[in-house]
C-alpha cells in the first residue's frame, strides 16, 4: 500500500467516524497529485473505504479542491468588497498582464494558475493575495511585477 | 475616544503569546485550573453571570447554549465541543488575528468549555484558507501535547475546511466535519441535542472561546460591568474598506460607529467623504453616513434596523456605486449558496441578473420592484440564513439609496469606472478554461 494510504488511515483514527477524514484525505491526495485527478480520487477513496464517486461528490462542493489540472503555483486574488474597494480589480488585471492569462486560467508553461477567490479574511489589510496559500497583505497593482518574478524564480 | 479595554487580545502587544512560556508568565492556564476546581454547573453559572453572547454573529447567550447540553446521565452519547473557526464573512478577520496571536488563550477557552459541558472531544473546524492561523494553533497544541495536567484527558483535533462560506453555518459545518458536502441541516433537532455524529454538541465561535478564560479569571459579574447592558464585555471589531487604518480593534461595546471609523480607523482614506457603512459583515443591513452615531451594541444597532453580525465594519467612500456594491455582494452569495433550498439557489442568481441589467441601464421601473420582490421571496423560506442575509442586505441598498438606483434607470451608471467596484471579476464569473491539459478520458 502507498504512503498516502497509510497517512489516510492515520487521519481516520483521529475521528469517531472514519468518514470525517474525507476532507483531509482529499487534501493529501491533491497535494500528492497536484489536482484531484481520477487517479487521485481513486487513491483517496481506496484509503477511506469510500467510492471515487463519493469523493468526487464531496470534492466538487469545495473551492480549494481542483477538479481540473492547475499550475505548480497558485495565485489567488480576493475580489470581495473590502479588497475591491481599495483596488483588487487593478491588482487582478496586473497579474493578468504579467502572466498573460485571464482569471481562472493557467499559464501556457503550466507554472502558474491565476484565479479570483471570495473573502480570504484579511479585509483590513487589503488587497489580499494568496500565493500558494500564504497571504500577502496590502498588495497594490505596482507590486505585482516583483511578486511574479519571485514566483518564477522559485522555479 | 473610548479607551480600548483589552480582554481577548490582552498582553498580545507586549509579549509573543503564541509561546506557552510567555502565556504562562501572564497567568495563562490559571483560569483553567480555577474552572476545573469548580463543578461544571458553576462554570456555566459564571458564563450566565457574564452575559457573554456568541461572537460568531448570532449573539446567542453562551452560558445558555452550554446549559442546553444534556447531562451525561441524561444522554450517554459522548458530548462534543466543536469550534467554528470557519470565519468567512466578508469584512470579518478577527478570528484570524485571535488564532494567530493568542492561540493558547483560545485553547484554554476550549478546555474550560469542555469541562463545563463535560466533553472529552474538541474539534476545531478552521477554514482551509487560514494556513497561518492553523499553524499557530497546531504549534500551540504541540507545546502542551504531553502536558496531561493541562489537557485533562481532552483531545483536540484541528480539522481544516476546504473553501466554502456556508460551512460557517453550524449545521453545515457539522455535515462538513462528518466528511460530507457542507449543506445545512433542518432544525430542530438543534446541535445541543443532536449535533456531531447525532450526539450532544456545543458549537462556539473562536472569539467566544477566547473570552472564556478572562471571564473565569475575573468572574462573570466583573466582565458584565464592561460594555453596556445586553452587550456586555468587549468585541474585536474588524475595520476595513476605505479607511486610513484598517485592522482589528478590541473595544468595549457601546463605542459609536463614528468613533470606530474616525478615531480608531483614522477616517476615510485619501481625504474622501464617507458614503455608507456595512456594520457587521456583508450580511448586514447598510447604514448611511448620517446614521453612524449609533452605539456599537446589539440593541442600539437593532433599533436602526441592522446588526453587529460578526463585527466586520466596512467603510465605503463616495466614489462607490451602490448598484455595483449590490452586484458584488449578490455574486458572493450566489457563488456560496449550497444549492439545497431553491429560493436561495435561484433567487441569488436572479438578484445578480437584475442588478446587472440595472447597472447597464437596461432595466425598467418594474424591474427595480422585481428585485425587491425576489428578495422578499427568499426571506424566511430557506433552511439557513445565507439567502436571507443576501436579500436583506441588497434590499437595504435599494431602500437607503433609492435615488441612486432610480438614476440607473435613465441611461445606466452615473459612476461608471470612477467606482472601484466597476467590472470587478468575482469567482462566479471567472473564466475556467484550463489550457494545460484535458481531463483524461
Amino acid at each position: 500500500m502507498s504512503a498516502l494510504h497509510d497517512e489516510i488511515r492515520e487521519l481516520m483514527a483521529l475521528y469517531p467516524e472514519a468518514r470525517s477524514a474525507t476532507l483531509p484525505a482529499l487534501r493529501l491526495a491533491q497535494e500528492k497529485h497536484g489536482w484531484l485527478s481520477p487517479e487521485a480520487l481513486r487513491e483517496a477513496a481506496e484509503g477511506l473505504g469510500e467510492t471515487p464517486a463519493y469523493c468526487m461528490s464531496v470534492a466538487s462542493f469545495y473551492d480549494m479542491f481542483h477538479l481540473e489540472p492547475v499550475g505548480r503555483h497558485l495565485v489567488e486574488v480576493c475580489t470581495n468588497v473590502s479588497c475591491a474597494l481599495v483596488g483588487a480589480q487593478q491588482v487582478l488585471e496586473a497579474f493578468e498582464r504579467e502572466l498573460e492569462v485571464r482569471a481562472g486560467e493557467t499559464t501556457e508553461d503550466g507554472e502558474v494558475t491565476l484565479r479570483t477567490v471570495e473573502c480570504l479574511g484579511g479585509c483590513g489589510w487589503a488587497t489580499i493575495v494568496a500565493l500558494d496559500h500564504r497571504y500577502r497583505t496590502h498588495v497594490q497593482a505596482n507590486d505585482v511585477g516583483a511578486i511574479v518574478e519571485e514566483l518564477r524564480a522559485d522555479g | 475616544m473610548a479607551e480600548p479595554r483589552l480582554v481577548v487580545l490582552q498582553g498580545a502587544d507586549e509579549r509573543d503569546l503564541t509561546k506557552l512560556s510567555e502565556y504562562r508568565a501572564i497567568g495563562g492556564y490559571d483560569a483553567l485550573a480555577k474552572a476545573r476546581a469548580l463543578a461544571p454547573q458553576a462554570v456555566i453559572d459564571e458564563l450566565l453571570a457574564s452575559n457573554l453572547r456568541g461572537r460568531g454573529g448570532a449573539f446567542f447567550a453562551t452560558g445558555r447554549k452550554w446549559s442546553f447540553i444534556p447531562k451525561p446521565d441524561q444522554n450517554p452519547n459522548p458530548h462534543y465541543l466543536v469550534v467554528n473557526a470557519d470565519e468567512s464573512e466578508p469584512g470579518s478577520f478577527k478570528d484570524n488575528e485571535i488564532l494567530s496571536r493568542v492561540p493558547h488563550r483560545f485553547i484554554e477557552g476550549c478546555l474550560i468549555t469542555a469541562h463545563a459541558v463535560e466533553s472529552k472531544h474538541v474539534f476545531v473546524y478552521i477554514r482551509g484558507e487560514y494556513l497561518g492561523p492553523f499553524e499557530a494553533v497546531r504549534d500551540a497544541l504541540e507545546e502542551i501535547r504531553d502536558d496531561e495536567r493541562l489537557l485533562g484527558g481532552v483531545t483536540i483535533v484541528v480539522h481544516r475546511g476546504a473553501g466554502a462560506y456556508i460551512c460557517g453555518e453550524e449545521t453545515a459545518l457539522l455535515e462538513s466535519l462528518e466528511g460530507k458536502r457542507g449543506q445545512p441541516r433542518s432544525k430542530p433537532p438543534f446541535p445541543a441535542i443532536s449535533g456531531l455524529y447525532a450526539s450532544p454538541t456545543v458549537v462556539n465561535n473562536v472569539e467566544t472561546l477566547a473570552t472564556v478564560p478572562p471571564i473565569v479569571a475575573m468572574g462573570g459579574a466583573a466582565y458584565a460591568k464592561l460594555g453596556v447592558e445586553n452587550s456586555t464585555g468587549t468585541r474585536v471589531v474588524s475595520l476595513s474598506g476605505n479607511l486610513v487604518r484598517g485592522g482589528n480593534y478590541e473595544v468595549a461595546h457601546g463605542i459609536t460607529l463614528r468613533e470606530l471609523i474616525y478615531d480608531l480607523g483614522g477616517g476615510i482614506a485619501e481625504g474622501r467623504e464617507l458614503k455608507a457603512v456595512i456594520p457587521g459583515g456583508s450580511s448586514t443591513v447598510i447604514l448611511t453616513a448620517e446614521e453612524i452615531d449609533v452605539p456599537y451594541d446589539y440593541d442600539a444597532l437593532a433599533e436602526v434596523g441592522t446588526a453587529m453580525g460578526s463585527a466586520g465594519v466596512i467603510a465605503i467612500d463616495d466614489r462607490c456605486c451602490m448598484v455595483q456594491l449590490g452586484i458584488r455582494v449578490s455574486e458572493f452569495y450566489e457563488h456560496e449558496s449550497c444549492g439545497k433550498c431553491t429560493p436561495c439557489r435561484e433567487g441569488t442568481r436572479w438578484m445578480t441578473a437584475i442588478l446587472r441589467k440595472l447597472e447597464a441601464g437596461e432595466a425598467s421601473d418594474s424591474e427595480l420592484d422585481l428585485l425587491l420582490d425576489v428578495c422578499d421571496r427568499i426571506n424566511g423560506k430557506c433552511l439557513c440564513p445565507l439567502g436571507e442575509t443576501a436579500a436583506m442586505a441588497v434590499a437595504s441598498y435599494v431602500l437607503k439609496f433609492r435615488d441612486e438606483f432610480l438614476a440607473h434607470l435613465d441611461g445606466g451608471c452615473p459612476f461608471g469606472s470612477q467606482s472601484p467596484l466597476d467590472g470587478v471579476v468575482a469567482p462566479v464569473n471567472q473564466h475556467t478554461h484550463s489550457p494545460v491539459a484535458e481531463v483524461p478520458a
